[in-house]
């Protein structure tokens, strides 16, 4: 426990909020890269997954893709780019969207898919265009489904971007690298546990968040989480 | 390319303890998400508390967890038994849901008809609601072991030995090529891994060969049945 109150003592301790190196620059480094990455991934994953939703057509590739991304290590990826384009920032925004964009897009496609057909027949029969359908049935219906996959393509971003210190200078990551260095326990320490923190804040954002974008009139019961979409799939 | 032939014997022995690394969180993770699963299956109170505690847990990032965890359980940062802890951590976090939702999709008929017939509650949960889940397990599984194998390559960073050394190895010494060979042969091991638990499966659940929808009916009739 002693390790612990070295941490804490680390996190509280004025001259590490000075300089270049100070904890809420770095806090704020991680932040502004894990939201960043975020928009990048979902200007490309949210259009792309919402026409396959709709449309159904390239289902089996985005499934396919997803599943393959999944098995690619993404310290690999990272050091892989990295070595191509030199150290830089460029490396770790090129490798976190595209490890993003998977479950952006099972987010995005999935929460179309669980619409049941008998309410977009509906939209259809009262005289709905195909753009209204979209806009005004799916799209709002897919909401918590979306959100869903994009709380997980944060929940990755924010923990690979910790890594993202090892091939760059950005972010939380770098307190951790240089603790380790040095065998500095209060620095890898005080640094984790800020990661871990910012984490559980993002996630309870995005909790609150997939409640809030349920349309009213919604009947509880649907499912409102990415998991529920993931085990229907591999079903 | 010539690296990785004239280090083929390297990335065997990363693969090795790459497998060291990866299969005991695979399997540790599914013995104790089974329990943990069936009590958020059964109980009310329990399914708010212990899916909730898996969620936060999952959304734990790795590198900082394999830091912390050490100081926890007394272990080095550096010791494999540190990063095979942290896996089954995040085993069980992906896996007691899929439990949970398995049970829980076994169709009312059948296991009513199951307490009719006068099974215990043990041997209802071991002889139907536990087989009858299987093909749901087996596909939460194959997604636990192929990020397990994905994840374990981060521990290279903080120097436990895995196929991810190939990476920082590779990037510290510029070479592009163990890079490559490094993704390939995780890519691979997962492939085989995953490979490995579907034949496993085709072993132990006859039933799902001849029937490939047979895992999807009990989801149709809940459906039927709301309507």
């Amino acid at each position: 426990m002693n390790f612990f109150a070295d941490a804490v003592a680390w996190l509280f301790d004025p001259t590490n909020y000075v300089g270049s190196n100070a904890i809420g620059i770095r806090v704020l480094e991680h932040l502004g890269f894990t939201l960043l990455t975020l928009v990048f991934a979902s200007v490309i994953a949210i259009p792309l997954g919402f026409f396959i939703g709709h449309t159904g057509r390239g289902r089996g590739l985005a499934v396919g893709t997803a599943g393959a991304f999944r098995s690619i290590p993404t310290l690999g990826l990272l050091t892989l780019v990295a070595l191509s384009v030199g150290i830089g920032l460029t490396a770790p925004y090129a490798a976190l969207t595209v490890l993003a964009i998977p479950p952006i897009l099972a987010g995005a496609y999935t929460g179309f898919e669980a619409i049941d057909r008998a309410t977009i027949d509906a939209a259809r029969a009262v005289g709905m265009s195909e753009g209204q359908i979209v806009r005004k049935v799916e799209l709002p219906l897919s909401l918590p489904l979306l959100m869903g996959g994009l709380r997980s393509a944060t929940l990755q971003i924010v923990a690979t971007a910790t890594l993202a210190a090892y091939v760059a200078d950005i972010g939380l990551g770098r307190f951790l690298f240089t603790g380790l260095k040095n065998l500095d326990y209060a620095q890898m320490l005080g640094g984790s546990i800020l990661v871990i923190l910012l984490a559980l804040l993002l996630e309870g954002i995005f909790t609150v968040l997939q409640k809030l974008v349920v349309p009213r009139g919604v009947a509880a019961g649907r499912p409102t989480d990415i998991w529920a979409g993931f085990t229907k799939l591999a079903r | 390319m010539t690296w990785i032939w004239s280090n083929l014997d390297l990335i065997w022995d990363r693969t090795l303890d790459h497998v060291v690394l990866s299969v005991p969180p695979i399997i540790l993770s599914f013995l104790l998400a089974v329990p943990l699963g069936w009590l958020a299956y059964r109980f009310r109170v329990g399914r708010g508390i212990i899916l909730s505690g898996v969620g936060l847990l999952y959304a734990v990032p790795s590198l900082p967890l394999f830091i912390v965890l050490p100081f926890i359980v007394g272990t080095t940062v550096r010791s494999p038994l540190n990063l095979i802890i942290a896996l089954t951590l995040y085993g069980v976090a992906l896996m007691v849901r899929v439990v949970a939702d398995g049970l829980a999709s076994v169709d009312r008929n059948v296991r009513q008809s199951a307490m009719a017939v006068g099974f215990s509650e043990w041997t209802q949960f071991w002889r139907v609601e536990f087989p009858l889940a299987g093909p749901v397990l087996l596909a939460g599984l194959r997604v636990v072991a192929v990020s397990t194998v994905s994840l374990a390559t981060v521990g290279a960073v903080i120097g436990a030995q895995s196929l991810g050394s190939l990476f920082t190895d590779g990037f510290q010494r510029g070479i592009q090529a163990e890079i490559i060979a490094g993704i390939i042969a995780t890519v691979v091991l997962a492939l085989a891994l995953d490979g490995a638990l579907v034949l496993l499966g085709r072993l132990l659940m006859p039933w799902t060969r001849s029937a490939p929808s047979a895992a999807r009916a009990p989801m149709r009739s809940d459906k039927e049945a709301v309507a």
